[in-house]
């Protein structure tokens, strides 16, 4: 137990130090190359790149994987389901909705700076996101089902994303800000976005922790954790408000990032088993740590110029994604 | 050392604060800058174009992927487009103007960066007029030089418009501008050369600037010509009902290719060979037309 323990930490340890690795990375790539780092004391302009621009960008890359990893990981924990997404569950798709008619209604930029703005899109987003959950759930009735829990979040996901479609061209001004947003990056991040979601980031993660047993309790059967006196209505109404607002307040600053949230959670599991609780805050540290390094290549592969991250990461992660379905195929797949 | 050591200090301090101000402040800037801006990133091909008709092409330093014209901005850095601008180059690049359209990403972003943004989004000929009057105040033209500039070319617009003969008027025309399709309708800048050329537009202008179009619209009105860039072309036979309009069976459709396509759809100083392409089609569309009953 005790090793299992020391393990643990070993691997949190580890990949703290590579956050740390790749924020000094993150701090040196970049358009204009390592010389703004070089020069950083000398020229105003590199030091404005430094701070102003890689500094809270690789940050916030790194804050918004880990909201994702850990909606991952809580999502799966709760539905008990391995392919349980902020994507696949729709709430992606609803904070999306949520986003445009705030955009449609407002008018404003969603990359504004302004910390109010910010904390209004996280709002809406939010708002979008749970809406999308429960209604999956209600779709799905209830958790016990894969198949349909599944379908019922890609319908969620479709219907929502086509009414987000659906604002965007009824206010063409709109259309090119929703564009953007489909096209999750990482690249306008400044300070304020930064601060909301480590705002958000903290508490979330001290729920998790304190969910962390009775998911636990959960994970051998609703009757065992009902007999262990475990709340399971409290838990699940706010497991799945933490999902939302994970999901939602990285998506309000970053637009669409597919299946950091799908993986996170599967990498941790994979390397090692642990409880839940544990589960949830290495499947953050995850999370930001594969976002980080996605927006480092994303910065890198075609420097001077730039690739959205979101294309990034739903190219790797669908392939991930394949793999694992390919996997459990061959193991017998998942009903 | 102790002096490189308060300077970074003092610098630290000082650039925390100021970060810390204007991410938490909702900061409005000035939009006229003090003095004529010397170093120019143009995100948008027609701003681009509008800078270089003002004779400020050498002072352009960085320009979107889009920018094409004229051929002497080819060699010039590229920041992205409006939906990817790359903040980090731009930044680096160390502009005294940044313009760009308002839709884009990152307006607020530059802005909060201390750079000088002018959003400009020419949809029709008065907002060029005004991009004109604005970038020439910006880059430090003489509002008369700049005036002058925008008379000329409306006057060889209406000069090309009065050389077309009386048969190329009056034709009903469908512009279209992406195969979705969206079509080009009276108020927008290339349904206002239209309607200078003497065409008539079959999409109102209260559809909306570029609206998306029915495909039985089209069908049911019968345009007399149809304007379209080649690429879209064999997209538009596929249509239902559309190998069958009466323009298309009468080869009264004029393709465009893709660099007469820049010119036709960007609001800027190139209106007057958007006119020149536009009205050669008239014209020898409507030739076309009227020789079979003669």
């Amino acid at each position: 137990m005790s090793s299992d323990k020391n393990n643990q930490w070993l691997f949190a340890l580890t990949m703290l130090l590579l956050v740390v690795i790749g924020i000094g990375i993150g701090v040196s790539v970049g358009s204009s190359g390592i010389e703004s780092l070089q020069n950083v004391w000398r020229d105003d302009v590199a030091w404005q790149i430094i701070w102003q621009i890689r500094l809270p960008r690789t940050l916030g890359a790194f804050a918004a994987g880990a909201l994702l990893g850990l909606a991952g990981a809580l999502a799966q924990g709760l539905f008990r389901n391995p392919l349980a997404d902020p994507y696949l569950l729709g709430s992606a798709s609803g904070a999306t909705l949520g986003v445009a008619l705030a955009l449609a209604f407002y008018g404003g930029n969603q990359f504004a700076p302004d910390v109010f703005v910010r904390v209004g899109l996280t709002g809406v987003a939010f708002v979008g996101a749970l809406l999308a959950v429960v209604l999956t759930l209600l779709l799905a009735k209830g958790v016990q089902h894969t198949m349909r829990l599944l379908l019922a979040g890609v319908i969620v996901g479709v219907v929502m994303g086509a009414m987000a479609s659906f604002i965007s061209l009824i206010r063409p001004d709109v259309l090119q800000n929703m564009q953007g947003f489909l096209l999750g990056s990482t690249a306008f991040i400044g300070w304020s976005a930064c601060v909301v979601m480590v705002c958000v980031l903290m508490p979330c993660l001290c729920l998790a922790w304190f969910f962390g047993s009775a998911m636990d309790a959960l994970s051998l059967g609703e009757s065992t954790a009902l007999s262990l006196g475990v709340p399971l209505r409290v838990m699940r109404i706010v497991l799945v408000l933490l999902v939302a607002l994970t999901t939602g307040t990285a998506v309000a600053q970053t637009g669409l990032i597919a299946f950091v949230g799908l993986a996170a959670p599967h990498l941790v599991r994979s390397m090692m088993s642990v409880k839940n609780g544990s589960v949830a805050m290495l499947s953050a540290l995850m999370g930001g740590l594969l976002l980080l390094a996605a927006d480092i290549s994303a910065r890198s592969v075609m420097a001077p110029q730039e690739l959205p991250v979101g294309v990034l990461t739903a190219v790797l992660g669908g392939g991930y994604l394949l793999w694992l379905m390919y996997r459990s195929q061959n193991q017998g797949g998942y009903r | 050392m102790h002096k490189t050591l308060g300077h970074c200090i003092g610098r630290l301090t000082r650039v925390l604060c100021l970060s810390f101000t204007l991410s938490f402040l909702s900061t409005s800037h000035a939009v006229e800058a003090a003095k004529p801006a010397q170093r120019i990133v143009s995100l948008l091909p027609s701003l681009t174009e509008t800078v270089c008709a003002l004779g400020a092409c050498n002072r352009l330093v960085g320009i979107d992927r889009y920018s094409n014209w004229p051929e002497s901005i080819s060699q010039l850095p590229r920041m992205g487009g409006g939906i990817d601008p790359n903040i980090e180059s731009i930044v680096a690049l160390k502009p005294d103007l940044v313009l760009m359209a308002g839709s884009a990403r990152g307006v607020d972003r530059l802005r909060s960066l201390g750079l000088t943004v002018l959003t400009l989004e020419p949809k029709n000929y008065a907002d060029v007029q005004n991009a004109f009057k604005v970038i020439a105040k910006a880059i430090g033209v003489p509002s008369k030089d700049s005036d002058r500039e925008w008379r000329n070319l409306n006057a060889q617009v209406s000069e090309i418009s009065t050389s077309m003969p009386q048969y190329a008027k009056a034709q009903r025309v469908y512009f279209e501008v992406s195969s979705v399709p969206f079509g080009a309708s009276e108020s927008s800048f290339i349904g206002e050369t239209l309607q200078r050329l003497g065409a008539k537009n079959i999409l109102p202008s209260a559809l909306g600037l570029f609206p998306q179009v029915s495909p039985e619209f089209v069908v049911r009105i019968q345009p007399d010509i149809i304007m379209v860039g080649e690429g879209n072309l064999a997209d538009m036979q596929a249509r239902p009902g559309w190998a069958n309009l009466r323009a298309m069976r009468t080869g009264r459709v004029c393709t465009f290719t893709s660099k007469e396509s820049d010119v036709l759809m960007r609001p800027g100083p190139r209106i007057v060979e958007a006119a020149r392409l536009m009205s050669q089609c008239l014209v020898e569309k409507s030739a076309a037309q009227a020789k079979p009953n003669s």
